[in-house]
């Protein structure tokens, strides 16, 4: 009884901080919201406001740096005319299936490179040779080997996104406290079911750092594969833009392209609270 | 008649390779260690740091293989870690992504107890050691004392005979220490098992123990094993500050007092293994 007395203070102390400030006011809780909200996108409203007014004023070229409203003018006649679906979806198509590859591979590969001695010893200077290879460099044997259409670009950017995952995987296994390892010996759990039961849950967060950073290197690489030898694609929509001197049309991309990135990150982001909500 | 548990001249060596020569040395953690523990009891290991106290308990718990000699559990040689032995740890040792529920209840997945038994078994023992209504908190929602708790409920619940305890309230403030040895007497008393506790600490050695067995400095040898009579521990009754107490107290200090100052000395000579 005593030791419970004891113990019960010690939880509230740790018990996160909502609970115990006492919620305000509904009014007052909007207003924070939207002062919150503001202070958000202040810096981007700052931005866009400097991109439309310095074309306007004559600071810069405004064919080079048309204004704003024109740009977002020439986004909407992509968006109405089906074109801009058209190279988003081969954009994410490639994307999407060049990420979703590179974890169906270097997960399981990060997995058996940490926990098993003798694989690390024999892919660590191979995979040492290859990371430090940038990925770009080998758009154009990739190209040589699997010709100008999607494969190449998939491969590239399934190859770019490989390497953060898997040395994060690496990482992660290696990482496991070893207590717990202490833990799972102590009562015999071996084999298959200290992999599930300790490992991989131990690993998971690490991971997921590693398939976020692949989410944003998935769209850059392709972007940039887009540009040489392609058809469709927003990376292909940027610098066709720019050859036939679409310039509003090139920027429309660019703002394409990273507003992908921004929602795509988001959702690794969601992903990851979803699964390592554990942690403080 | 040989006791539940004996260590039979049990020494340990280790290979260590020295960093500054890179020669292989041996490196004696134990030796010769004789020691007897009874089924039932609470055994006390102190001894001075670096002594092999741990060393013996991960002997007892089969994570090592003596060098020399026998680690016996009744009459039968330790070939491996097992389920008839719970090994709670210093640092709590708990899944941070499982709640106390699912981490009690881990120990009764390697202990193949039915999935439709699991939930009942873990909820009992987490009322035993004082933590029903906890059982959705995930670690990092608990004090220290707390995560200790469930993770001597964890060792407790695939009821193992023997508990084996690595200064398991070191990490511990003082006040939460001292309820969590009462709560540990009080579950010891009731399930009856078996227990080896470690401590550097004299005062919990005494306090806790049936019998303190004092190592020496290293190589640990087991130099006395101290009987403690301290009649019952009935609450509200101050028993540290009996005389009694202080005598037992003073006389491990005495037995300790050499051995630490060897130990020390060995320190600065050798270098840090």
């Amino acid at each position: 009884m005593t030791a419970l007395v004891e113990a019960r203070p010690a939880v509230d102390e740790e018990r996160p901080s909502r609970d115990r400030v006492k919620r305000p006011s509904a009014p007052r809780r909007v207003a924070d919201a939207l002062v919150t909200a503001t202070g958000k996108v202040a810096a981007i409203l700052v931005l866009l406001a400097v991109w439309e007014t310095a074309p306007r004023l004559g600071l810069v070229d405004a064919t080079f740096l048309p204004p704003f409203s024109t740009v977002v003018d020439a986004w909407w006649r992509l968006a109405t005319s089906g074109q801009l679906a058209d190279d988003t979806g081969a954009s994410l198509a490639r994307s999407l299936s060049g990420f979703g590859l590179a974890v169906a591979v270097a997960v399981p590969l990060g997995l058996l490179i940490g926990w098993y001695k003798p694989v690390a010893t024999l892919l660590g200077p191979l995979l040492e040779v290859f990371r430090n290879t940038a990925a770009l460099a080998l758009l154009p044997v990739l190209v040589l080997l699997l010709g100008i259409g999607e494969t190449s670009k998939i491969a590239i950017v399934c190859y770019a996104c490989t390497w953060p995952i898997l040395l994060n995987t690496i990482s992660a296994v290696r990482g496991v406290d070893p207590t717990l390892l202490r833990l799972a010996k102590s009562v015999d759990l071996s084999g298959f079911r200290l992999f599930q039961k300790v490992i991989l849950p131990a690993a998971v967060p690490t991971v997921f750092t590693g398939i976020r950073l692949a989410g944003a290197v998935s769209i850059l690489v392709l972007v940039a594969a887009e540009m040489v030898g392609a058809k469709a694609g927003l990376g292909y929509l940027i610098n066709a833009s720019q050859f036939n001197f679409a310039i509003p049309r090139m920027y429309a991309g660019i703002i394409t392209i990273s507003a992908i990135g921004v929602v795509f990150n988001q959702v690794l982001v969601a992903l990851e609270r979803r699964f390592t909500s554990w942690r403080v | 008649m040989s006791g539940h548990i004996s260590f039979r001249d049990v020494t340990k060596r280790f290979a260590v390779r020295d960093r500054a020569s890179r020669r292989r040395t041996e490196f004696t953690a134990v030796r010769g260690v004789d020691l007897d523990v009874e089924r039932g009891e609470f055994l006390v290991l102190v001894g001075p740091s670096g002594c092999g106290k741990s060393t013996l308990l991960d002997l007892l718990g089969g994570l090592t293989e003596p060098s020399e000699g026998r680690v016996l559990l009744d009459g039968a040689p330790i070939t491996g870690p097992g389920l008839d032995r719970g090994v709670v740890f210093q640092q709590y040792a708990l899944l941070p992504w499982r709640t106390a529920q699912g981490n009690v209840e881990f120990g009764l997945e390697a202990a193949g107890v039915p999935r439709r038994e699991r939930p009942g078994r873990a909820r009992e023992f987490l009322d035993l050691v004082g933590l029903a209504g906890f059982e959705d908190r995930h670690p990092h929602q608990l004090s220290g004392g707390m995560r200790q708790r469930v993770a001597i409920a964890r060792s407790l619940a695939y009821d193992p005979a023997v508990l084996l305890m690595d200064e398991p309230f070191a990490a511990l403030d003082a006040q939460t220490r001292e309820s969590l040895q009462d709560e540990l007497l009080r579950i010891w008393r009731r399930t009856g098992k078996t227990v080896v506790f470690i401590t550097h600490s004299i005062d919990e050695a005494v306090y806790l123990g049936q019998r303190v067995a004092v190592l020496t400095s290293r190589p640990g040898r087991v130099k006395e094993v101290v009987g403690i009579e301290l009649g019952d521990r009935a609450d509200g009754v101050d028993l540290r500050s009996s005389a009694e107490f202080a005598r037992y107290r003073h006389r491990i200090w005495e037995l300790l007092h050499d051995e630490v100052s060897r130990a020390q000395r060995q320190e600065k000579e050798v270098a840090p293994v």
